[in-house]
């Protein structure tokens, strides 16, 4: 569960107000498209999920973590309960899919018997069984992407949280990725999409939160993307 | 740290140094050159001190036994003075062998044919283990009883001492000042052979390492840069000690330069450069990596 109560967050290095007063929850298992302009304040909801910043004001729960208390030493742990993906992929380049994979379980101190079994079982779920032994830079844009997902996926999370994970990608490949994500949701994975895609979210029927200036402005269940600037 | 990731931290360092290749060779080349320019210093300085100890050794004063001693009474006193703490040796010179050393030395020894031996004192010829403790050690002598004269060189001493701790000094300072630039030198070597690893470090930290996980690998790659520098520092001051053996062979041809064999210096050589090796390589690493953990 994710649930943001009257949030606020204000960059103290240039005074940019970028929430206001985000409150929402996302339950175990939902499938949720995070929506808005640029600038309206999507990414540091994403950040402040992660801990890679500290909300202003407020209170932020991510499953069993209450981020106002985090200590710095936990953050390592509250990020393992999460898969990030994002849209640049962030691969390490001199690795192949399969030592991406080996690396994200290695972290979390995964013994060699459980990353030898998960491994093909999370790329064969991504469709990706014949690249394991292939780098990053001899596959295409989205099978990075889809080892990204893998890479998110690799140690079981409870959510993904998938940042502008087609932004990069073909309207073609956005459907497939969009599928997959839809997939691994249904499989018991929280999901938290934000995304820019409007095809895409109209076409998945799922809730869909917007925000716009630091304010939510609309949470639907089987929501429409409703912004006509991107 | 759990056990099965001992193994792991160690791939991880062999993997980082292989895998940026060049900028490890670039920090091995430096920190051994630093380790080689500081090893010339400390070996030149150790040789300086061994030729001035040889030197030192070599001094000795002299102390007069009594007139009324005889020669095999005098003689009887070397046991008190071989038991004086300082004095590495000693010889009794008979009243004969002093008459036969003075007239040896003179050029017209006619003048002295006829000269009893009976005029000189019999004396001890003594040499000292610590050439800075003679005057402490002359005291020493001197109250031995029969002893009735000091004759020693205490200048000559006293600049033998000097010379050697202006040389000890001077090779601490230099000593001092190129640790002190080559820590610089070194980590910034280091800095160049993790630079660009921001971004690996940045997802390391976004899927869930910790700040010890992120580190141990880039301890072990310094203990590498450290190790192989001091490797090659010690192979190639071991040629550009060869070579300069020989050259002073060559053109020393009255053997007055004694040289120290490299053998015997390349066990404490390989242990200074393996220290300073791995103290710069481990701390240069984990100053590099500090700045990036903070994401």
């Amino acid at each position: 569960m994710i649930q943001f109560n009257h949030v606020k967050k204000i960059y103290e290095s240039n005074l940019t107000h970028a929430l206001h007063d985000i409150s929402f929850v996302i339950e175990d298992g939902e499938f949720v498209f995070l929506v808005g302009p640029s600038g309206s304040g999507k990414s540091t909801i994403i950040k402040l999920i992660t801990a890679e910043e500290r909300m202003t004001s407020g209170g932020i729960l991510v499953g069993d973590y209450d981020l106002a208390k985090l200590r710095k030493r936990k953050v390592p742990y509250l990020r393992r309960t999460l898969g990030i993906v994002f849209q640049d992929f962030r691969l390490i380049e001199n690795r192949t899919v399969r030592g991406n994979l080996e690396f994200a379980m290695r972290v979390v101190g995964s013994p060699n018997k459980v990353i030898k079994e998960r491994i093909p079982y999370v790329l064969d779920l991504v469709g990706l069984s014949e690249k394991a032994d292939c780098y990053p830079n001899e596959i295409s844009g989205g099978e990075q992407q889809r080892v990204a997902i893998a890479r998110a996926l690799v140690n079981n999370p409870k959510t993904i949280i998938a940042d502008e994970p087609t932004g990069n990608l073909d309207p073609e490949r956005s459907y497939e990725l969009m599928c997959l994500l839809e997939k691994i949701n249904q499989l018991g994975t929280t999901m938290l999409v934000v995304t820019h895609e409007r095809d895409l979210v109209n076409c998945f029927n799922k809730r869909v939160i917007s925000i716009d200036k630091g304010l939510v402005t609309s949470d639907m269940e089987n929501g429409l993307y409703d912004y006509e600037t991107i | 740290m759990r056990r099965f990731n001992f193994g792991y931290y160690i791939k991880e360092g062999f993997h980082g140094a292989g895998s940026h290749g060049f900028m490890t060779f670039a920090a091995i080349t430096i920190m051994a050159s630093c380790l080689v320019i500081m090893g010339s210093f400390v070996l030149l300085a150790m040789n300086l001190e061994h030729n001035l100890n040889a030197l030192m050794a070599e001094n000795e004063f002299l102390a007069y036994v009594d007139d009324s001693y005889t020669d095999e009474e005098g003689a009887q006193l070397g046991a008190q003075i071989g038991a004086i703490e300082n004095v590495a040796s000693y010889r009794y010179i008979t009243r004969e062998e002093a008459l036969a050393d003075y007239v040896g030395e003179v050029e017209d020894d006619s003048l002295y044919a006829d000269l009893p031996a009976s005029v000189l004192r019999g004396r001890f010829s003594i040499q000292v283990t610590d050439i800075s403790q003679l005057p402490d050690t002359i005291s020493q002598v001197r109250a031995v009883e029969g002893i009735a004269k000091i004759s020693a060189a205490l200048d000559v001493a006293n600049g033998f001492v000097t010379l050697r701790n202006v040389t000890v000094v001077i090779a601490l300072i230099m000593v001092v000042v190129l640790v002190v630039v080559s820590f610089f030198i070194i980590s910034n070597a280091i800095k160049l052979a993790t630079s660009g690893r921001e971004g690996e470090i940045a997802i390391m930290k976004m899927v869930g390492a910790t700040n010890a996980f992120v580190r141990w690998p880039f301890v072990v790659e310094g203990i590498l840069l450290g190790l192989g520098s001091a490797i090659l520092a010690t192979l190639v001051q071991w040629g550009v000690y060869q070579l300069l053996m020989q050259a002073v062979n060559v053109y020393s041809h009255v053997q007055l330069i004694n040289i120290i064999h490299f053998e015997d210096l390349v066990l404490p050589l390989m242990v200074c450069f393996g220290s300073i090796g791995l103290i710069v390589g481990v701390l240069g690493s984990l100053i590099t990596i500090r700045k990036f953990l903070r994401v």
